[in-house]
């Protein structure tokens, strides 16, 4: 499989603490990689990395053999990558189907079909079809299609996290970066929202990293593991090989919450 | 153009304002024209209200249309009110324009702060300014429109019919506007900035262009105002007038683009009456009309219309 993105030696510090230290990784096209580590180990600074949050001190990335290491988020997520956060980013003051169309006006206006003065309602770049359309049928996959009259702000947790990452598909991403999608979610929840997420994100061709804490979730979804610690990357194999690695199962997996 | 509700009600409103304007009294021709001035200003705030942004500093734009206006009369001899509106807002706008590079990058009371600064800059200049008669200002040229001088008579009804109709055209563009997936963009940088960068669109940039678009609107009311009052002084850069703006911000809401209007004829009416009843205490009446609002209509007055909508449906 071709690499679709591919970090560095990646290096960043925050005064004395080192988020990442000369952290590489080859991520290939089409695959379902999971992100572990404790908590400060350092996969959300990789995450904030790629999509351009933060500037490495050293080190490049490159997405489908560009370099994208200087690039301002909204470019970078311009070029087909998109993340989704660890607490849901939405607009809390409109309701769901609003929050879909915000986003899809994005898309339309990048695409130079959206103007200062145009209210035509072409087709969405990627989908075919006109905004309302692709609203509703994005809102269907994530499960979301009752509460398209809910105001944000005040939906269950597990929605917002649908919410959260039904927003970054409306740009069609290549590559999917999701922070933790099933924390804060119940137990019984976690793997119906992984299921539907992973489901919807093939469906629409994208790459998925995702960072997870539930050691099940990963050997279950992921193809391959990245795991994290001290803001180095010293696992990085199947799910199988990766958890009985001695250093992760010492570092990681016995510390982490389940 | 599709027609929906909102550009029925301004069509219809102009319409009725044309046939029955000449009716009205030269006194309440002067207070609507007025208003429709002040309501081009808020309209802009309202734009920036909607995008979660306070600007104390309208009054460095309202006051920049002001004075290009009375520029026009006193260097060229040009007074022409859809020139001198034209020239207030192109002046205003490119102003915003070299600005917005600065005050796009703030939020909250650094951008509220910051633009009462600049007009305060700007009223700092004008009250040293010999030329354009520092303190006391100067006079306008008596209103023309298109080569035609209307008499004393018909004076007041023209200036008020051509204010009538910017004001028409403008609510209807921002209207439009506030429909585009770009005017959509405004509540969602309220609401959540780093999203709006993570879907791949400019924050800062849309707020530039709204703040461009608001400074515009601005001068073509400075403008406005200037020709109907027939004086301008630095007192338009001053910051009680930027706070005016807001008062009538709050007085009206932001839920449409006909409320700026209403709100700006509401605080004439108030202000018109609060100084006809105690000359010396005026302020005090104005600030008591604005609790009252605040805790019994926050969301203005144009939050009635949606109440009364709710009781008939």
């Amino acid at each position: 499989m071709p690499v679709i993105l591919e970090a560095r030696g990646l290096c960043k510090a925050f005064g004395a603490v080192t988020a990442a230290s000369e952290v590489s990784a080859a991520i290939e096209k089409d695959s379902v990689v999971g992100l572990i580590g404790t908590n400060g180990a350092g996969k959300t600074t990789f995450i904030n990395m790629i999509t351009g949050y933060l500037k490495p001190d050293r080190g490049t990335i490159s997405y489908e053999g560009r370099d994208i290491t200087q690039l301002a988020p909204r470019d970078i997520t311009r070029l087909g990558i998109c993340r989704s956060f660890q607490i849901p980013q939405l607009y809390g003051s409109l309701s769901v189907y609003e929050n879909m169309m915000v986003g899809i006006g994005i898309v339309l206006r990048n695409a130079g079909l959206a103007g200062y003065w145009s209210r035509a309602n072409p087709p969405v770049p990627g989908f075919a079809r006109p905004a309302p359309e692709v609203a509703e049928h994005l809102l269907q996959r994530f499960g979301l299609a009752a509460d398209r009259g809910r105001n944000a702000q005040v939906l269950p947790g597990g929605a917002r996290k649908l919410l959260d990452i039904a927003l970054t598909m409306v740009a069609k991403p290549r590559v999917l970066l999701l922070d933790e999608p099933t924390s804060g979610v119940s137990a019984g929840e976690k793997f119906g929202i992984m299921q539907m997420v992973l489901e919807a994100a093939r469906a629409e061709g994208a790459t998925v990293l995702f960072v997870e804490h539930d050691m099940e979730v990963v050997s279950r979804f992921a193809q391959r593991v990245l795991a994290f610690y001290d803001g180095r990357v010293i696992a990085d194999a199947p799910p199988q090989a990766a958890l009985a690695d001695p250093e992760v199962k010492r570092y990681v997996v016995g510390s982490a919450r389940a | 153009m599709k027609h929906d509700r909102t550009t029925t009600i301004i069509i219809a409103a102009f319409v009725l304002l044309v046939v029955l304007g000449k009716l009205l009294p030269q006194w309440a021709m002067f207070i609507m024209t007025v208003a429709f001035a002040r309501g081009l200003v808020v309209l802009g705030l309202l734009l920036l209200l909607r995008a979660g942004l306070v600007s104390f500093g309208q009054a460095l734009f309202y006051c920049i249309g002001a004075y290009a206006a009375g520029g026009l009369g006193r260097f060229f001899g040009i007074s022409d009110i859809f020139l001198e509106m034209l020239v207030g807002g192109a002046l205003a706008g490119v102003t915003a324009f070299v600005l917005g590079f600065l005050l796009a990058r703030y939020r909250g009371i650094f951008f509220g702060l910051l633009s009462l600064a600049l007009s305060m800059i700007l009223y700092g200049l004008l009250v040293k300014t010999e030329a354009l008669g520092s303190t006391d200002g100067f006079n306008i040229l008596p209103s023309t429109l298109f080569g035609w001088r209307p008499d004393a008579e018909w004076v007041r009804y023209a200036v008020l019919v051509s204010a009538a109709a910017v004001a028409a055209f403008a609510a209807m563009l921002v209207h439009r506007y506030l429909q585009t997936p770009l005017g959509r963009l405004a509540p969602a940088i309220k609401d959540n900035e780093i999203r709006v960068e993570y879907m791949g669109a400019s924050a800062r940039r849309a707020v530039h262009v709204k703040y461009v678009i608001a400074a515009t609107l601005a001068g073509i009311g400075g403008a406005l105002a200037a020709t109907a009052v027939g004086h301008i002084d630095p007192e338009m850069a001053y910051w009680t007038t930027s706070g005016e703006f807001i008062f009538i911000a709050i007085l009206a809401g932001t839920g449409n683009v006909v409320a700026p209007f209403v709100g700006a004829a509401l605080y004439g009416a108030i202000h018109t009456m609060a100084y006809d009843l105690s000359p010396n205490t005026w302020q005090m009446s104005l600030g008591i009309a604005l609790l009252a609002l605040i805790v019994f209509l926050p969301e203005g007055v144009w939050s009635l219309t949606g109440k009364f909508r709710a009781r008939h449906s």
